[in-house]
């Protein structure tokens, strides 16, 4: 076999995974990806193993829900055949793994720095004096924003090169928010410790991450979570994306200086974080999710206050669709605004949401389901024109498919099973790798022990990893005036992407 | 026209009337209270994931706190969580909550700097730069201007350029990538200025505190106003924070 199958959340031992000569790493992975738009690469990394570097592929395919792995052992200054020179989607990974660890890759697009991260392999280089990339042109003008943006939001360096008030390109430079996530992972002992870290990993998606973090923890403890344990993450994972769509809803109108829509989505999204809060303490869902117990049980209780709490948000949400899905100054900004062609988002390797607005469809929670999913049967929503109205509609039919499936596991709140422990040290030698959608796509942290199951690598990606790209795609021939509701109908994560 | 009304309407009264007597719903971890009972004190100061809790006196700094819950949920008869979600001060040392000390947190009115009344007392105009700040101080800032926290009825305002700003609100642990940025900015606005610290990871680093990737320097430079603790820090706590450092006066 040259690669090993593997479901999501599976734990194997890292002996198990084939290791390849890069030629048959090569062919194997960039072939079984080409011409397949239920394939895409998941995670692809470097991990060092002496003077030399572990090669990692994980290719997840949807239609059979299984995770297919292999490795290849390469040499740091070896120069290798990028997998993007054939499948473009690999490009981002190649250029991590670059930056990492210095191998070159020939044949790759462009090897641009992807968040300089403090141990690259090239300390010599500064974000401070990344060389943007430059159009001569007597014609064409240059509007540099950031990486300090004008409103309460995350750096990150936007430059445009711009025809008049049209926009021809834009290089988005990111990893000013890098604070070290990985190597902390190894770095930071205690489980606990590690837990706080997940919930950091980006703010807006704390139930997300933790989430992912919790079941490869426990996958790599061979802990199997009760029902309820999975019954209380999968409604915390609805209920964020119930809270951030109506936020980027209201976020939306504010671009469009729609300020009633702007006031109505922006305060409903408060009690559904205040229940957050009623819930576990914290508005974010910080300190909900903890791997191996059910921290804050989901009581019947706390099922009829979010009965509540939903019967109260729908009518006033409802009303505030029906207004502003028929405002005309509203739609003719929507509307063919930030295109994304099928093709591009295929080419990139989108993700999540910013798949499904153009027929690509990319959803975890459907395509290698977990926790309470398998139950909920999801169909994810998907819509066919990639620009603005098409990821608005999304957030809007999200939202009601949310508070429907929420409504549905609230009916039958399972009782409280108390778990059984969690065993103090992971299985040593093994890898896993947990894939969870959160609100804005998929979510991929893998992990690696050592010979006494101590962790030796940690991996994360955000869907914003991928999708960033999809924003920079999208402005094109935009004028420069729709960037804001073009960056704000993605809202992508700058530290989930610097790590 | 009637429509719009008619979803005004349904709106209700959204804004909170008094945001210093406001209750937070359901479960809150505010100020802690940490009573005087016997414990496995080295077990209590060993759970915590980010070294906030001491022992002799046992104390708990809110600066390095992340809020997480763990040591009230494993020695509840040492340390609770109370709803007191008014914990900003200018006093760095003032964060620090003793066993049997119950006292609310508060500005120390003798230690803020004359010119903060003086000239940006009634109107304060706030830039904001999230330095590696993982979008949820951020988040709650934006929040504390929404329609219901309403924070510019006070008069205070996030601005989009520094040239505009009395101030500068830090979020994050500062990346050593933000720190020339960070310090741009800092020198774009103009004199006099203040420099306020939300959330945990600002003030001490939070969980990452001493990660090489990490530089911390600018601090050491200037004075600190203002420190409003939170993982992320509630936006109650950010404006009665604010509210507290330009209304009081030494001797009122
Ligand atoms: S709540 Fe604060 S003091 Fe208590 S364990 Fe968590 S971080 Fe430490």
């Amino acid at each position: 076999m040259r690669y090993i199958v593997i479901s999501n959340n599976q734990t194997i031992p890292v002996a198990e995974i084939p290791v390849l000569a890069y030629g048959d790493f090569f062919e194997l992975n960039t072939g079984l990806v080409a011409g397949h738009p239920e394939r895409h690469c998941v995670n692809y990394f470097g991990y060092p193993v002496g003077e030399k570097i572990k090669l990692f592929c994980c290719i997840a395919d949807d239609n059979t829900h299984q995770i297919l792995i292999s490795s290849c052992l390469v040499g740091r200054s070896d120069e290798l055949a990028a997998f993007s020179g054939k499948v473009l989607s690999f490009e981002k990974f190649e250029r991590e793994i670059h930056e990492n660890f210095g191998i070159t890759f020939s044949g790759h697009p462009w090897l641009k720095p992807v968040r300089y991260p403090c141990n690259r392999a090239d300390q010599s280089q500064e974000i401070a004096n990344y060389p943007f990339w430059k159009i001569d042109s007597e014609e064409l003008h240059e509007v540099g924003v950031g990486p300090i943006h004008a409103g309460i939001i995350e750096p990150g360096h936007f430059r445009f090169i711009c025809n008049g008030e049209q926009i021809l390109h834009l290089e988005i430079q990111l990893g000013f928010q890098h604070r070290g996530v990985e190597p902390l992972f190894l770095e930071k002992k205690k489980l606990l410790q590690r837990t706080i870290l997940a919930e950091s990993i980006a703010g807006d998606t704390v139930v997300g991450h933790t989430v992912a973090f919790a079941q490869l923890w426990e996958s790599l403890c061979g802990f199997k979570p009760v029902e309820d344990i999975d019954f209380a993450r999968t409604l915390a994972l609805e209920l964020e994306r119930i809270a951030i769509h109506t936020g980027d809803l209201s976020a939306v109108c504010t671009d469009i200086a729609y300020q009633l829509g702007s006031a109505v989505f922006g305060r409903l999204r408060t009690p559904i974080i205040n229940y957050m809060q009623e819930w576990g303490g914290n508005r974010l869902g910080k300190g909900l999710v903890r791997p191996g117990r059910n921290q804050f049980p989901f009581t019947r209780t706390l099922a009829d206050r979010l009965r509540e709490v939903l019967d109260l948000y729908e009518p006033d949400f409802e009303e505030m669709n029906h207004k502003l899905f028929r405002l005309p100054s509203a739609l003719s900004r929507f509307e063919r605004t930030g295109t994304v062609s099928y093709e591009d988002l295929l080419s990139i390797g989108a993700v999540g949401m910013a798949a499904r607005m153009n027929n690509l469809n990319r959803d975890i929670r459907a395509s290698h389901p977990y926790a309470f999913y398998p139950a909920l049967k999801h169909e994810p929503v998907v819509k066919h024109h990639g620009d603005v109205y098409s990821r608005v509609q999304i957030r809007k039919e999200e939202i009601r498919q949310s508070i429907g499936y929420i409504r549905e596991m609230i009916g039958h709140v399972p009782a409280i099973a108390g778990s059984g422990k969690l065993n103090e040290e992971p299985r040593p030698d093994s890898f896993t790798l947990s894939l969870v959608e959160g609100w804005r796509g998929e979510i991929c942290h893998c992990a690696m022990t050592g010979p006494t199951g101590e962790l030796v690598l940690y991996k994360v990606k955000d869907p914003s990893f991928h999708n960033w790209l999809a924003l920079a795609l999208a402005v094109r021939n935009n004028e420069i005036s729709d960037f804001p509701i073009c960056n704000k109908s993605f809202n992508l994560s700058y530290c989930g992407h610097d790590l | 026209m009637f429509e719009n009304l008619k979803i005004l309407f349904h709106q209700g009264k959204q804004f909170i009337p008094n945001v210093t007597t406001a209750k937070v719903p359901g479960i809150f971890r505010g100020r802690p209270v940490i009573s005087r009972a016997e414990t496995d004190v080295e077990a209590l100061v060993e759970i915590c994931p980010v070294d906030a809790i001491s022992a002799a006196p046992v104390s708990i700094d809110l600066g390095k706190c992340t809020f997480c819950g763990e040591c009230a949920r494993a020695f509840p008869e040492k340390i609770s969580f109370t709803q007191d979600y008014k914990i900003s001060t200018n006093i760095r040392e003032r964060l620090v909550v003793q066993e049997g000390d119950d006292r609310p947190i508060e500005v120390d009115p003798a230690k803020v700097r004359e010119e903060i009344h003086r000239i940006l007392g009634r109107s304060l105009k706030l830039r904001q730069v999230s330095a590696a700040g993982d979008n949820s101080c951020e988040w709650e800032l934006n929040a504390a201007n929404n329609v219901q926290f309403d924070m510019s009825r006070f008069g205070i305002d996030f601005v989009a350029s520094p040239r505009h700003a009395d101030g500068i609100v830090i979020t994050g642990p500062i990346s050593r990538n933000m720190a020339e940025p960070l310090q741009l900015c800092y020198d774009a606005t103009p004199d006099p200025k203040m420099v306020v610290l939300v959330g945990t990871d600002a003030i001490s680093g939070g969980i990452f505190a001493g990660s090489p990737a990490l530089d911390r320097s600018f601090l050491d430079k200037y004075p600190i106003d203002l420190y409003i603790p939170g993982n992320p820090a509630h936006p109650l706590t950010i404006i009665n924070g604010l509210l507290d450092l330009t209304r009081k006066r030494k001797g009122k």
